[in-house]
């Protein structure tokens, strides 16, 4: 089983980033369950969102405590909640940022004690040149099926497709790839790190 | 001019009715026809001279003519729902149900929902209740019922308080009456002047296709609304004013004359609406002072005796002349 | 058709397919998405014969169903929490007369103080109303169990209340089966009313009853109940030949057939007790489960047959008798009557609090060890409720309880568990 935790606020796409994992884990012929976490506040609060993934019937009903992958759709969290709550030693951490780790001093962090698989994108810059709106979640779908390897893009931009009217949706899609492209190439990096 | 086509006045005085055979046949009242369908059957256990018996059963038998016996009604708990159905009795001879005191409107929408599924619009359907069950606690559903203007006519029979659980207040209730809680005592002593409700005027502030008020002492009157009522689609409500001789300490032989006494002084105006503006109203013909109405009812005894409160009855009597002036009774 | 989708979205679909005649809902977090999806479905016109209705409060919402009901027609609805309570006259008003009106329950806590998350209480509130209780698992039985509801309600002129924990289900994608038009339709027949509104035969329905027949008519509701008690396996049954699917039924155990401690629950919280007693299991421990999955009526003879042969049964229940203990466990107590086994009430979830794969273990290790308290609050935190204790006796006017130890804690959605 491959679990992943998804932070980010309220109005960011969180909990249809979640969906939209299982549903590409579900185009693959694999069982996935996804279901949000948040409190009562609108907009902008620290919102949560769970995804697992599994070749068997996924009978487990707590939040995801151990991630095998955390993505983080809003830096501002990095000091607000507990984010890497449960990750294991090289867990794969996905962080929208137009900085590189090094530029938000988090290279130390990442090559540190627990050998995370660190990396940034910058979704939100990619959301906007490509949807016209400032919701990061298929970029990060994208970076994140290219640097765990656990999706394949063309699953993540099937179920893109799956969620969103067609106009919305290729716009999406072509954030996505633009992303899994620029993961991609930093995977090499990333795995090196880690080792 | 032929006699069928000589406008006929008549005038009710007293109990007694015009004869239906000085009429033509289709100026009779439903209820003068030996093949009504006496929908609120004989046997019933309402009190010697129960305004809202005969109210209930001159509505609907009204309304089973208009829809060509196509009618279900549903029933608030009240009075009419309790002497109505005594275990293991009813007298009702139409498809019924009673279900809770606040809910008939929202019951009836269902029904009326489930016969537009089955494809059959013909049948319509009344929900009724008394004033507690329609002003108070059935509020909320009524107003539901008028703002989605699903297809049912609401009648309210009112006769100022909750009479099935011993008269006590309603927000029906007018200034000065005196219930089981609002005693006559102290120094305002009945229900209190500048509380209540007017469930017509809020009918009609929801512009609901039809909205009137009734009287049984004014049978055709009655009848011919029910019938408009029947005759169109969509949220309609009818306040019927029902005397209760137990409850209000008058004669059972006197209702339908404290009905007309209530008409006749302008307490309880007639009118018709449509979408929320006042289309007719009926004038009065000789206009009375109320205490002509109250002196007739122990409920309003305090009023008067040694020391009458002139001052309330004046209340009273301000209120009566607003209603004239407001419908233009007297013309 | 298989499909990955929201739990609330999977059981819209399954209704739909029930062919409902008249729906109605007044909104409330979480069963929402459920009625929207029906909503949506009508106004587009893929549900023919069907009337959507947007009534002003749940106790309409039910007073409409009533009706609908009563007037010959398929009918359902669904609420939560605060919802349920506010319709609660007529909750048992349709089930005193008879109505089989199918209601979805998306369970939610119910306040003071106001919360939104799951837990049972709101169910719970109303197991004795005369209504059948059937607690979903996961979402595929969650849909599956609309099916039989419907079927179950009108063999029996009962109505039926179907469970699934709010959010933890509703909210949830996952991967279902949606039965075709033609699987549900072989299962479920035309509507065919006991008693009807209908100016072709008029009946009079709901007059009152006195002394004189109170116990009868009360009794043969009891009554109903109990050949539910045959019908739902047999309904269960006919589901598994006809779908393939093990759903519903009154009871389900895993691994228990030789198990010393056995947990009983209802609901998504089964599906972390079978991780645990896996784990358990390979780490050699003798434990077994039991989903319960008709409440309502009660499965006495089953649950006593699943459960005498252990050595002790944990009953883990999101669902308080305050001053109490377990709502459920007296169930299971009832249903052990002359057994000697030693019994653990557990209260865990309450709120929404998440139920834990690692609280599980250590709290099932302490119940081998027979080492718990008989009721338990599952990861109670007890500097919390020391410190308001110590508050309490210190002083008068100490303020709202609830606002007090939110204070403490700390600000909401900042911590994962």
């Amino acid at each position: 089983m491959f679990q992943i935790r998804i932070h980010g606020r309220g109005g960011q796409g969180v909990v249809s980033g979640a969906e939209i994992l299982s549903v590409a884990a579900f185009i693959e012929g694999r069982h996935a369950q996804a279901f949000p976490s948040f409190g009562s506040e609108r907009m902008g609060a620290p919102v949560m969102a769970f995804c697992r993934i599994d070749d068997k019937e996924v009978r487990l009903r707590e939040p995801v405590l151990a991630p095998d992958a955390l993505i983080v759709q809003d830096q501002t969290l990095l000091h607000q909640v507990d984010l890497f709550s449960g990750l294991p030693v090289r867990g794969y951490i996905l962080l929208n940022s137009v900085k590189s780790l090094e530029e938000l001093g988090l290279d130390g962090f990442a090559r540190g004690v627990q050998h995370y698989r660190m990396c940034t994108l910058p979704a939100t810059e990619l959301a906007l040149k490509h949807v016209g709106r400032a919701v990061p979640n298929a970029a990060l779908l994208g970076g994140f099926a290219a640097i765990t390897g656990v999706i394949k893009l063309p699953s993540v931009l099937a179920a893109i497709r799956e969620k969103f009217p067609s106009a919305i949706a290729e716009k999406n899609v072509a954030a996505a790839t633009e992303a899994f492209d620029m993961a991609a190439k930093g995977r090499e990096t990333i795995d090196a790190q880690a080792d | 001019m032929s006699p069928q086509e000589q406008p006929v006045k008549f005038y009710q005085t007293g109990t007694f009715t015009v004869g239906n055979r000085l009429l033509a046949e289709n100026q009779r009242s439903v209820q003068a026809d030996m093949h009504r369908t006496n929908s609120l059957n004989s046997g019933h256990r309402a009190c010697q001279g129960c305004g809202e018996a005969l109210g209930a059963r001159y509505a609907i038998d009204a309304a089973m003519v208009a829809t060509r016996n196509q009618l279900i009604a549903v029933n608030a708990t009240g009075c009419l729902e309790v002497f109505s159905t005594p275990y293991p009795e009813t007298s009702w001879q139409i498809p019924w149900i009673h279900s809770l005191f606040g809910n008939a409107a929202a019951v009836a929408s269902g029904v009326a929902a489930a016969q537009r599924a089955l494809g059959r619009s013909d049948v319509r359907v009344i929900a009724q209740g008394g004033d507690g069950g329609t002003t108070d606690i059935g509020f909320g559903c009524l107003s539901g019922m008028f703002e989605r203007n699903d297809d049912v006519l609401y009648i309210c029979y009112d006769n100022e308080a909750y009479m099935n659980t011993g008269v006590q207040r309603s927000s029906a209730t007018p200034p000065a009456a005196r219930t089981a809680t609002t005693p006559a005592l102290g120094p305002s002593p009945g229900n209190v002047f500048g509380t209540g409700k007017n469930v017509p005027r809020i009918a009609m502030a929801h512009r609901i296709p039809y909205v009137a008020t009734a009287s049984v002492a004014n049978l055709r009157d009655l009848e011919r609304k029910v019938r408009t009522a029947m005759d169109i689609r969509g949220a309609r409500y009818i306040h019927i004013f029902v005397p209760c001789p137990l409850g209000w300490g008058s004669m059972p032989e006197n209702t339908i004359r404290i009905a007309r006494l209530a008409v006749e002084t302008g307490l309880f105006p007639l009118f018709e609406a449509r979408d929320g503006e006042v289309v007719s109203s009926t004038p009065i013909r000789h206009k009375l002072p109320v205490t002509e109405y109250l002196s007739l009812q122990k409920r309003y005894a305090h009023l008067f005796g040694k020391e009458p409160d002139l001052a309330r009855i004046e209340q009273i009597q301000k209120m009566a002349d607003r209603n004239i002036e407001e419908f233009g009774l007297l013309r | 058709m298989l499909k990955q989708t929201e739990g609330s979205h999977a059981v819209a679909e399954a209704v739909a397919l029930c062919r409902p005649q008249v729906i109605c809902a007044y909104p409330i977090t979480p069963q929402t998405h459920i009625v929207e999806g029906l909503g949506e479905m009508v106004k587009a016109g893929d549900l023919a014969s069907c009337e959507f209705i947007n009534v002003e409060s749940e106790f309409a919402a039910l007073s409409v169903a009533i009706g609908a009901s009563a007037a010959g027609v398929r009918t359902y609805t669904a609420t939560s929490s605060q919802g349920l309570l506010f319709m609660a006259e007529a909750v048992y008003n349709a089930a005193g007369l008879g109505l089989p009106i199918v209601m979805t329950i998306g369970n939610r806590a119910i306040g003071a103080p106001i919360n939104i998350w799951n837990d049972h209480s709101d169910s719970m509130s109303m197991r004795d109303a005369g209504w059948i209780q059937l607690y979903a698992e996961t979402n595929q039985e969650a849909l599956d169990l609309h099916i039989q509801a419907f079927r179950l309600a009108e063999e029996l002129s009962c109505p039926v209340m179907v469970c699934m924990d709010g959010f933890i289900l509703t909210h949830a994608y996952e991967r279902v089966d949606i039965p075709t038009q033609q699987e549900v339709d072989a299962y479920l027949p035309r509507y065919e009313p006991r008693q009807i509104l209908d100016p072709a035969d008029p009946v009079s329905i709901g007059a009152m009853v006195g002394p004189e027949a109170f116990m009868e008519v009360r009794y043969l509701s009891h009554h109903k109940q109990l050949r539910a008690l045959t019908l739902i396996p047999h309904l269960a049954a006919e589901f598994q030949k006809r779908f393939g699917r093990n759903s519903g039924g009154l009871i389900r155990t895993y691994r228990s057939e030789d198990a010393e401690t056995i947990v009983v629950a209802l609901g998504s919280v089964n599906g972390t007790i079978q991780e645990v007693v896996d784990e358990m299991r390979a780490e050699g421990s003798r434990i077994g489960s039991v989903s319960i999955s008709s409440f309502r009526p009660f499965p006495l003879a089953p649950l006593r047959e699943a459960l005498r042969r252990a050595k002790r049964v944990v009953v883990l229940e999101k669902c308080l008798a305050v001053g109490l203990g377990g709502i459920v466990s007296d169930g299971v107590r009832k249903s052990l009557s002359g057994i000697v086994l030693n019994g653990y009430t557990v209260i865990a979830g309450l709120g929404g609090r998440a139920i834990t794969r690692g609280s599980l273990k250590r709290l099932f290790e302490d119940a081998e060890r027979d080492e718990l308290e008989q009721v338990t609050f599952l990861d109670l935190n007890a500097d919390v409720i020391s410190a308001q204790l110590e508050r309490e006796s210190a002083a008068r006017r100490t303020g709202p309880t609830a606002e007090a130890i939110l204070r403490r804690i700390g600000t909401v959605a900042s911590s994962i568990g």
